[in-house]
């Protein structure tokens, strides 16, 4: 018996041991490649890095709406991507459309800001709807069932955005106001300040929900135990309706953020913009609100550098870096940066 | 023990086995008339019956369906045999492709390689595998790229497993699409693609690239092979072992199932299965686009698979067919149709998001085991609906 665990534990030791050589080699390697890029041209190391952040808020917006379904129904919610595409499809017919506004101004202040409101509502209402119909009944089903009822509806999604957008990217003057001011070489623009700005309430009054109130206790008991929860009276799919909300409410922000900083809209925005949210919520642990939003801001900062910086791989080999990251994250760490090792449920 | 084991064994298997005869003669009649009709009969049909016939059902439509299948019962076995959700096929069909396009062109200047290649070839500089090999080249490269893939990764749970193949599934194309200039080395021919690759050489014969009644007697020849292998893998150890796993991992590693090895195995297996499409498609179309390969050709395969009936290889092969002829040739001649009648304007292909998400939707909601169920699935994918039926309805 003790030769076996012996063995056992041996092994462990080794793999811990290897994977921590791994890691300080791969740390020390990503700090170099950093450091020469800054000594070569500090500005553009900046410039980079904060146009990487201001995706990686983007991210965070979406990442939580993955990582709070994922908490509560352990579901992996492809479909959420495409749920903030339409958000971004919404919010440019919504300004540029029904509301003429194609120039910055305060009437198109307060238009962006109606929008805002709009939009959140009305993708919490898709995604509650989403719940309600599709994936409730499969609640209990094994769990390929509500994966593969996911894609399909992801699917369904960019086919209404296909409709509804064409089947190309277009392209939309934005609101907000243009420019922006230079520290010391490092152009700030306002739309990337304006982003912050409306993000971070946005996270402040999610956690406030989570961590404060009454819905947000009925959320975290859900999450642990839906049986446990219903025999203490709480209205479980009420509950994960109310989750899905949330969800769904940041992924809009998102789209109206993405559609009116970066003045675009496709139909197959999502697909790539949710797989990317998605690593940064495996890369935080995944159910752990505060490892989304630093597993997005990382991510984001990761994909800035490496588009921007001069010595690196570049824009085109994007996709692959992060997905790369989100195999390694995988294969080493499943549980994230924050998250804790916890045992699959059986 | 050994009871239950032969009890099973007499009261399943001759009726198993009498369907399996019933659907491979089927089979063999379906792709016979099929063949003899687009040889023989096809050009001596009066022109009006020939257009109809060019709308509806071109060969090359058929022949690329049958790659379709190939890659889904490849597919089906990672799905439906051993229950892992498996979200980048794609990368496996587009390595496939890709040996064909290293192994069976002019691409590498550099080198003079030729193995049993067709004798016009022999002039070219390149490397020429004949294609027989080439089948098998590809399938091994894929088999090890989804073992490499599979190993880190298969002990996640499964819907983590869902993601890392996504993951991998986006990588490789891009990997292909960048790929003209890895460190000086050009891989992919980038967005250029590699065009054209060698003909099939067959005893006696090589094929030009529209022979396509003889092309679809190889891929017909090549589903039947993957169909046999199917069956045989789902009836011996390796099988039950990945059946146990699907329906139950922790009670198969009580039994005694290396989890890990067994996964690896359907992984392997599945991979082998794309790759073999891939090298078939790549010949099909002649060459490697690295446009081609995008993740809706997962949605697609999987599609096919639940459509069909996950863990039934006629079931999927069915859905296969269905699902690759509305892709290709059904829902645009239907549009046309549909537009001249009425006058209308409606871009029917752009409808086949909502069609694939649909089905797929709507299969796991009415009907999760398949059009042509395997009834051991059919007991599993319902096992939970007396409970889930009132789930908080109370409510």
């Amino acid at each position: 018996m003790s030769l076996f665990t012996g063995g056992y534990q041996a092994r462990q030791d080794r793999r811990r041991y290897l994977e921590r050589g791994l890691s300080i080699i791969a740390t020390f390697g990503i700090l170099y490649w950093l450091g020469i890029n800054f000594h070569k041209s500090p500005s553009q190391f900046f410039q980079a890095s904060l146009i990487g952040l201001s995706n990686g808020v983007l991210y965070a917006l979406i990442a939580l709406g993955y990582t709070l379904v994922y908490g509560i129904i352990e579901l992996i919610n492809f479909a959420h991507g495409d749920l903030f595409m339409l958000s971004a499809v919404f919010s440019a017919n919504f300004i540029a459309i029904w509301f003429h506004k194609e120039k910055s101004g305060p009437a198109a202040w307060g238009v962006f800001l109606m929008c805002l409101v709009a939009v959140m509502t009305f993708a919490a209402t898709i995604n509650v709807g989403i719940e309600r119909f599709a994936y409730r009944r499969l609640r209990r089903a094994p769990k390929l069932a509500p994966l593969i009822t996911a894609v399909g509806v992801s699917f369904v999604l960019q086919f209404i955005g296909l409709r509804w957008n064409g089947s190309g990217p277009k392209t939309w003057n934005t609101v907000l106001p243009a420019g922006g001011f230079h520290i010391s070489g490092v152009n700030i623009e306002y739309t990337t300040i304006i982003s912050f700005a409306v993000t971070a309430p946005l996270l402040l009054l999610m956690s406030w929900i989570v961590t404060r109130t009454r819905q947000g206790k009925a959320m975290r008991a859900t999450a642990q135990d839906q049986d446990a929860a219903r025999l203490m009276g709480i209205n479980v799919n009420r509950t994960i309706s109310f989750t899905f909300a949330l969800g769904g409410a940041l992924a809009g922000a998102a789209g109206i953020l993405f559609q009116q900083t970066r003045g675009l809209t496709s139909y197959n925005l999502g697909f790539q913009l949710g797989l990317i949210a998605f690593t940064s919520a495996v890369m935080g642990g995944i159910g752990n609100l505060q490892g989304a939003v630093l597993g997005a801001l990382l991510i984001g900062l990761i994909q800035g550098l490496n588009d921007g910086l001069p010595i690196g791989l570049g824009q085109q080999w994007s996709q692959t870096v992060v997905f790369s990251i989100l195999i390694l994250l995988m294969a080493f760490r499943p549980t994230g940066l924050l998250g804790k090792p916890v045992t699959e449920k059986v | 023990m050994m009871m239950l084991k032969r009890k099973s064994k007499d009261s399943k298997t001759p009726k198993q086995s009498a369907s399996h005869k019933k659907w491979t003669i089927g089979f063999l009649i379906a792709a016979a008339c099929i063949w003899t009709f687009y040889t023989y009969i096809m050009f001596r049909l009066p022109d009006s019956l020939q257009t109809i016939f060019q709308t509806w059902l071109p060969p090359t439509t058929v022949n690329e369906a049958m790659v379709w299948v190939i890659c889904a019962i490849g597919l089906n076995i990672v799905v439906g045999y051993a229950g892992l959700l498996d979200l980048g096929f794609v990368a496996f069909w587009a390595i496939g492709g890709y040996s064909a396009g290293w192994f069976m062109s002019a691409f590498f200047r550099q080198v003079n390689v030729h193995i049993f290649a067709p004798h016009q070839t022999l002039k070219t500089p390149g490397i020429h595998v004949t294609f027989w090999a080439v089948l098998f080249i590809g399938g091994i490269i894929c088999a090890i790229f989804g073992m490499i893939i599979g190993a880190p990764t298969l002990r996640l749970k499964s819907d983590y497993l869902a993601l890392v193949t996504m993951g991998f599934g986006e990588i490789i194309p891009q990997v292909f699409t960048n790929g003209e200039n890895l460190g000086g080395f050009n891989l992919s021919n980038g967005t250029k693609g590699i065009s054209p690759v060698d003909n099939i050489g067959v005893p006696g014969k090589v094929l030009g690239p529209f022979d396509f009644s003889w092309k679809f007697a190889i891929f017909v020849l090549l589903t039947a092979v993957m169909v046999f292998v199917s069956l045989r893998l789902r009836k011996g150890r390796l099988g039950r072992a990945w059946l146990a796993i699907r329906e139950d991992e922790l009670a198969a590693s009580m039994m005694g199932v290396p989890l890990m090895s067994t996964k690896l195995a359907a992984y392997a297996v599945g991979a082998f299965s794309g790759g073999v499409g891939g090298v078939a498609f790549a010949t099909h179309v002649n060459g490697v686009f690295a446009d081609r390969f995008n993740f809706s050709i997962s949605i697609i395969l999987l599609a096919m698979v639940v459509l069909g009936g996950m863990g039934n290889v006629w079931g999927v092969m069915v859905g296969a067919l269905l699902v690759a002829w509305i892709n290709s040739t059904g829902l645009p001649a239907f549009g046309d149709l549909v537009n001249n009648t009425f006058k209308t304007s409606i871009n029917f292909p752009s409808y086949n998001f909502l069609l694939f998400g649909g089905v797929l939707i709507l299969m796991m909601l009415y009907k999760r085991e398949g059009m042509i169920p395997e009834s051991r699935l059919k007991a599993i994918m319902h096992e939970a609906d007396d409970t889930s039926a009132n789930i908080g309805g109370t409510h």
